[in-house]
């Protein structure tokens, strides 16, 4: 008697989504964290934000939106048999991701340059507004970017799975989950995007 | 329906469209935030952001074209969002 391999593809959905909605609470706790803090510090806010750069804001989030459209490319491409163009999308994915973190690199390393970073003696000589902003930047972006860098690993694994044909077009649930990942990924950081670079 | 359904295929064109709504929304967000808008540059980058996190939700994240179940609990996942973010400012504003 032949096996059919057991496959539940809304059950592997939903398990990411669950997943998802956890990382939702966790970077929902940090924006809750920033308007508490805004709402205390609104001048101390005002003066710290303006000292990010927008145009790189900017770059970043007009990159991660590619790279999000490279994604769900990717997904459609596997489940028409399109394989080689799957890998080439998420070629292009990670390609994003690896511009993203070095405009953040710039960014992170601008700032420390400066003496800005958590428990510096420049913030804690400064207002505590500045301080308290400063501190969930860092940690809020580098949250973000640790999720970044997990998505790229992830993705680069689903791309060589892609090659060796472990994920085709009746199987997809891991490129698909992945992509997932990726998009909430986008999706934070379409919110941290105008909470720090612009509103301020 | 059953549970080893396959996914809705979308296009290469409609995520392309998408992107390019994502795009023109971003720059819609810089240059009305580039202005002095007052106590509405909050609301407003804020409602841009919203939008676009509809757009990524339901077209990247292919939400548009699940099930029943999946909404419901999208749907719960934000209110529980809302409720938190709700009544810790229900506790900062009026303390």
């Amino acid at each position: 008697m032949t096996h059919q391999p057991h496959t539940d593809n809304l059950g592997a959905r939903l398990g990411m989504w669950l997943f998802l909605f956890t990382e939702l609470l966790l970077f929902g706790g940090l924006f809750l964290l920033y308007a508490v803090y805004f709402k205390r510090y609104p001048h101390e806010f005002a003066v710290a934000g303006t000292q990010l750069n927008w145009v790189m804001g900017t770059a970043n989030t007009v990159i991660l939106l590619t790279s999000s459209l490279c994604a769900a490319m990717a997904v459609t491409a596997v489940q028409r048999g399109e394989s080689r163009r799957a890998v080439g999308l998420i070629g292009g994915t990670i390609l994003c991701a690896a511009g993203f973190m070095t405009i953040k690199y710039f960014e992170w390393s601008e700032k420390i340059g400066h003496g800005i970073y958590p428990g510096s003696a420049h913030l804690r000589g400064g207002v505590p507004g500045e301080s308290v902003f400063f501190s969930l930047y860092f940690m809020t972006t580098g949250i973000h970017g640790l999720h970044v860098l997990i998505g790229c690993v992830l993705l680069a694994v689903i791309g060589f799975k892609i090659t060796s044909g472990a994920v085709t077009a009746e199987n997809y649930n891991l490129l698909e989950n992945g992509a997932l990942y990726w998009h909430l990924v986008d999706l934070i950081w379409i919110f941290i995007f105008p909470l720090y670079y612009l509103i301020l | 329906m059953t549970m080893n359904e396959q996914h809705h295929t979308i296009s290469y064109k409609s995520l392309t469209g998408t992107w390019v709504a994502l795009v023109a929304l971003t720059a819609l967000t810089v240059a009305a935030t580039r202005l002095d808008l007052g106590g509405y540059k909050v609301l407003t980058a804020l409602t841009i952001a919203c939008i676009k996190a509809g757009l990524v939700i339901a077209i990247f994240m292919h939400m548009k074209y699940e099930g029943r179940l999946l909404r419901w609990l999208l749907f719960l996942a934000l209110v529980t969002l809302a409720i938190f973010i709700g009544l810790t400012f229900f506790d900062v504003l009026y303390r």
